[in-house]
């Protein structure tokens, strides 16, 4: 057998291209996710309500250090069983895959969000007592509207990191690139060789790379936080 | 609950493999880390540019996908025949963690280098400090305080990634655990299995930050700085 194949190369395209647009689906349903529980989480820590401060604190630190894998596990054979009986499989595998994403990718956004809204002069904050707004305007018409813009670079790289870490999903049977090479190529071509492994590489590199590059850019029009 | 012992003997069975990934992964992270991140520092155009290649193409590729790459690949084009044992496999986790984190962590080294005040080495040139020295002597230590936090981490990131190992079917934590979802005797307890695990990679991350932040103080004392309290003693943010 020779070393390199190219027409294995060409062949494993449709099944790499296939999972993509799973692979791409997943990243965007999950970032939604990581958005705006990120944001809940970090408003929650900013009111700093005794005991739930703590208790979402130790949850945050716990998530983030553990494996996501693990969680993915956790959440699709202990969680899922009990909560989503009679759900077909393939909307369970998309709510699972949604939320171990999306809750795990949160407890990173919302440090992102935290350090943003604190970067919001304190000025700013008694200007809005001493004209009384009332606390939903503030946040919604003082605070987020200057946290949110320079946050956007961190958050943009969080999609870039969920992106790649997509194919975890693969372990529990989501169709993405992963999947698509180590079963469906694999089941038509006798085994999944480097042709069809570098394919979805470069799929990856293809796709991640002039995003950081945009979040790069971004970055330095807005500032870092 | 019964089967408390069970389950606790099974994870310990995958804790070497687990511990040698991370610690291998760690010293291949820290060489790769150096080498690449001053070579993305080099006043050489050409060495700059396949450290770039090497840095983007490590980052951009998921890490799923290189573990399957190099775990097919080094046999085939190199004839290193790893992925028939249990060993190789490991080795092949560990390689790929290195590689795939020392991407990361080169970005850390260059940006370290880069934030040690230009006087530093303006100063160690008038003072006739030959390349090297300057380098080793004055530039570095200072750097490293810089380095020591965000490759804290990029550590706990690493460990995390070793639950990915089971996909080349590495006998490590997880994939040891995970065999017990097989036994319909376990089912019941699956959530406490998964949970045993989940807190045995905590004690991990927390035992990794424990000792990055005591470098870190012994790095900051020895130029002559105390190094800044923290309110958060776990990890604090994903190498993104």
């Amino acid at each position: 057998m020779d070393k390199w194949n190219w027409d294995r190369f060409l062949d494993a395209w449709p099944y790499v291209l296939d999972g993509l647009w799973v692979t791409i689906q997943f990243t965007v349903l999950g970032s939604i996710v990581a958005y705006v529980l990120g944001l809940i989480f970090a408003i929650i820590r900013q009111l700093r309500i005794p005991v739930v401060d703590q208790v979402l604190w130790g949850f945050i630190e716990f998530v983030r250090s553990t494996p996501l894998l693990v969680q993915v596990f956790f959440l699709y054979w202990v969680i899922r069983p009990e909560v989503l009986q009679g759900v077909d499989s393939d909307t369970q595998k998309i709510l699972v895959g949604t939320f171990a994403l999306g809750v795990h990718y949160a407890c990173y956004t919302s440090e992102v969000y935290r350090a943003g809204i604190e970067a919001v002069p304190k000025g700013q904050w008694e200007a809005a007592t001493a004209l009384s707004l009332p606390r939903s305007r503030v946040w919604t018409g003082v605070v987020l509207p200057q946290a949110i813009p320079r946050v956007l670079p961190a958050l943009g790289n969080y999609t870039i990191a969920m992106f790649k870490e997509v194919p975890l999903l693969s372990a529990i049977s989501v169709f993405d690139i992963v999947y698509q090479v180590k079963t469906e190529y694999a089941a038509s071509q006798g085994g999944a060789g480097p042709e069809a492994w570098a394919a979805a590489g470069l799929t990856f590199l293809a796709l991640s790379y002039p995003c950081a590059i945009l979040v790069r850019r971004l970055e330095r029009r807005v500032g870092t936080v | 609950m019964d089967n408390f012992s069970v389950y606790l003997e099974r994870i310990l069975e995958g804790l070497p493999a687990t511990l040698w990934a991370t610690g291998g992964g760690i010293a291949l992270t820290i060489v790769i880390s150096l080498l690449a991140g001053l070579g993305l520092l080099s006043p050489s155009r050409i060495v700059r540019g396949l450290v770039r290649v090497y840095v983007e193409g490590f980052r951009g590729s998921s890490e799923v996908v290189q573990l399957f790459f190099f775990a097919v690949a080094l046999a085939i084009f190199f004839g290193l025949p790893w992925n028939q044992t249990a060993q190789g496999l490991l080795l092949i986790g560990i390689i790929v963690l290195g590689l795939n984190h020392g991407a990361y962590g080169a970005e850390i080294v260059r940006g370290a280098v880069q934030s040690v005040p230009k006087e530093q080495l303006e100063g160690a040139v008038a003072l006739n400090f030959t390349p090297v020295q300057r380098m080793w002597r004055i530039i570095l230590p200072q750097a490293v305080v810089e380095m020591l936090p965000p490759f804290n981490n990029l550590f706990i990131q690493l460990l995390k990634g070793t639950a990915l190992l089971s996909f080349i079917t590495v006998p490590e934590m997880f994939q040891k655990a995970d065999e017990l979802r097989a036994v319909p005797a376990f089912s019941r307890d699956l959530w406490l299995i998964y949970l045993i695990l989940l807190v045995f990679y905590m004690v991990l991350a927390v035992l990794i930050t424990v000792v990055m932040r005591w470098l870190e103080t012994l790095a900051a004392r020895r130029v002559g700085r105390s190094v800044p309290s923290r309110e958060r003693a776990l990890a604090r943010g994903a190498a993104a």
